[in-house]
């Protein structure tokens, strides 16, 4: 008991640097770890003895998985059927590409893969860059208390549910809001009522994303600015380089994986666009502008009834979007960028 | 990146990053006679902003912090007026005047929003300790590259990550288990993250390895390495992982519109979407009923204490969410 005791105060915070599989699988596959004994050569006894608490440890989690997130890939298979909740799985009829054919035929589903892409492509024009911004001009202030204090503030929105959000907004810029409030008050009309105004939607969710996240992203890219060594900005302003040069030749290099990191999860989130920030809405604003392919799917299933076609329709999202995935990890190492993980 | 104009147009003091330290040390070893408008934090060798520069900086970065704190501070001021201040003033209060308790007092005695505050508080507590165990003992279960059946195994949590099974076939799947309108259902679906179980594992696997050595030769199996040594180690970790878990609980709104049709066992956040959002009247409260006398909607206090409430526990956890990412935690585990 003491030898532990004083192994956890001699050992606090290492940080050795340790063969990690899923980014680089060579070096697991080159060696086991220091100190552990070689893999070789050891019956599945042997080692089922040695590592069987790993293996009822990893259970729980496992089976957790197994039920409701590889159970759920296999009832898939409904996309396939006409399928009816009293017959069940084994007992619908199975209808071929039926229901993939209904998909692509169908406007509203085309209606909302396209204000799926046009809110995707919105915000990465129009969000996307602030929490640059922002990280850059907070790095720029050189009271650590300050920069600290704004941070913090920043980022409490980010642990805001998206109906506490909403509902923010709705209260700030909605009919009965406080803009239209005070512009009523100074007699300026009292027609403004940006939560149910289709044409600036887009707006408005952008503003909401913002909101919420930009204080995420800011985190994040002070974090990598955080590594850049100060003595590169003091050789670099001894050589004579003004503080733009250096924002451009050393800060924006520094950014640059974290930019591309970013970017690359973004794109295989494309068609993921807020569910939970867009169903909250589709009601004030309509599905015109509001549908998209989640919350389609979301209707036609759990709403209409529609089973085998949402399934379909879900299905279409989850393969495109794996195959974002991968291609934008793939532009990533053709750029030389480590993207999220690396080829085994 | 850009071409510069238009975004380093805000950044006018360019790149001023140190450590506080560094950065007073640079001042201290450096001349002291410093100009009178030199911040002490900023190395010698970096030129003062402009003067318009600084105010451009001044005005974004106060914009910035105000966007964020007054919708709060109104909300909350609200909260805490009376009836006929928001009637008053035909809304939302921005400056204090008459100031009561009142509307928390109302929500708070029983009824919709007491139970529905009391359930989620519930489904939080249950859910955190019950995903942070599961994924304490993954992410060591999973922490040794060279122990049986290790990548298999990783694979299939990487897998998830990657590709979800869809919205309708998980709906169909908690409805068969018999779940629904059960308080299960907004905790089970989504009880492990691989992505949390990946961040632990990351932090379990940069403990030195000599330091389990040691343990193990010591005769400490696994169960107890993990109790005694990597745990002990890794307090900030989980702590971590337990506040996203704890957050995600809190607030989650839509797996329970999915599953909980019963509406006496509503989460907080679901009450706040009808009666706050959606202005559906709340029975018995007050809030979204016309009042007769004057004809304004009531309740706007209550709406507001009903905000509030779903705010609360987040501000509790938020000093800690802090503290720990000042250490990088998380950021780490993402680039991992």
């Amino acid at each position: 008991m003491t030898s532990l005791g004083q192994i956890v105060r001699r050992g606090g915070g290492g940080t050795a640097a340790t063969p990690d599989p899923v980014r680089d699988p060579a070096a697991a596959s080159a060696g086991p770890r220091r100190g552990t004994p070689p893999v070789r050569r050891l019956s599945l006894r042997t080692r089922l003895r040695r590592d069987g608490a790993l293996l009822v440890m990893v259970l729980p989690a496992v089976l957790l998985l197994g039920v409701f997130a590889y159970v759920p890939m296999l009832g898939n298979v409904i996309a396939w059927q006409s399928y009816s909740p009293y017959a069940g799985f084994l007992r619908s009829p199975f209808v071929g590409w039926a229901n993939f054919e209904r998909v692509f035929s169908n406007p509203l589903f085309l209606d909302a893969v396209q204000n799926t892409l046009v809110i995707t492509a919105f915000q990465l024009v129009f969000f996307f860059p602030v929490p640059i911004v922002l990280a850059l001009l907070l790095n720029s202030v050189v009271t650590p208390q300050v920069r600290t204090t704004i941070q913090s503030i920043v980022y409490l929105p980010h642990f805001f549910s998206w109906v506490l959000v909403v509902t923010i907004f709705q209260q700030i810029f909605g009919g009965a809001g406080l803009v239209n409030q005070t512009l009523r008050d100074a007699g300026l009309g009292s027609g403004f009522d940006l939560m149910t105004n289709p044409d600036t939607f887009l707006v408005l969710l952008t503003m909401q994303s913002v909101w919420k996240d930009a204080g995420w992203g800011i985190i994040i890219f002070l974090a990598a600015l955080s590594t850049v060594s100060p003595e590169q900005y003091e050789a670099a302003a001894v050589d004579g380089a003004d503080r733009w040069r250096r924002m451009w030749h050393i800060t924006l290099p520094a950014l640059r994986p974290v930019i591309v990191l970013l970017l690359i999860l973004r794109l295989g989130d494309a068609l993921t666009v807020g569910f939970e920030q867009l169903i909250l809405q589709r009601g004030a604003v309509g599905a015109d502008v509001a549908e998209v392919i989640d919350t389609f799917v979301y209707y036609q299933g759990v709403i209409y009834g529609d089973w085998g076609f949402a399934a379909a329709a879900g299905l279409v999202k989850g393969v495109v979007s794996l195959a974002l995935v991968l291609g934008a990890n793939k532009l990533a190492h053709v750029f030389g960028e480590s993207g999220v993980y690396q080829k085994a | 990146m850009s071409t510069g104009s238009g975004q380093t147009h805000q950044v006018d003091a360019g790149v001023a990053l140190l450590p506080g330290d560094a950065a007073r040390g640079a001042v201290r070893d450096g001349t002291r006679t410093r100009r009178p408008r030199r911040s002490r934090h900023r190395p010698a060798w970096e030129e003062p902003p402009s003067r318009a520069g600084a105010v451009v900086k001044v005005l974004v970065l106060a914009g910035v912090v105000l966007a964020v704190l007054f919708p709060l501070w109104t909300v909350v001021l609200t909260s805490l007026s009376t009836q006929a201040e928001t009637i008053r003033v035909g809304g939302l209060v921005t400056v204090p005047g008459e100031l009561t308790l009142n509307a928390y007092r109302q929500i708070l005695s029983g009824g919709i929003v007491t139970r529905a505050t009391l359930v989620s508080l519930g489904i939080t507590a249950v859910g955190t300790v019950l995903s942070t165990t599961v994924s304490v003992l993954g992410a060591y279960g999973l922490s040794r590259p060279s122990s049986l059946w290790h990548r298999p195994i990783l694979f299939v949590f990487l897998v998830t990550m990657f590709f979800g099974a869809g919205l309708i076939p998980t709906y169909l799947l908690v409805s068969s288990l018999g779940l629904i309108d059960s308080y299960w259902a907004l905790i089970l679906p989504g009880a492990v993250s691989a992505f949390n179980v990946l961040i632990l594992r990351n932090f379990f696997m940069g403990i030195e390895p000599a330091v389990l050595d040691a343990a193990r030769i010591d005769g400490a199996g696994d169960w107890r390495i993990l109790g005694r040594v990597v745990l002990p180690m890794s307090r900030a970790a989980v702590a971590v992982v337990a506040l996203f878990y704890g957050v995600g609980y809190w607030n989650a709104f839509f797996n329970a519109i999915l599953y909980i049709n019963d509406n006496a066992k509503w989460p907080l956040q679901l009450v706040l979407r009808s009666y706050v959002l959606q202005g559906v009247t709340l029975p018995g409260s007050g809030v979204g009923q016309v009042d007769v006398a004057t004809g304004a909607v009531t309740g706007l206090p209550i709406k507001m204490a009903v905000m509030v409430l779903a705010i609360v526990p987040i501000l509790v956890v938020y000093p800690f969410v802090q503290r720990h990412f000042t250490k990088g935690v998380i950021f780490g585990a993402i680039k991992g």
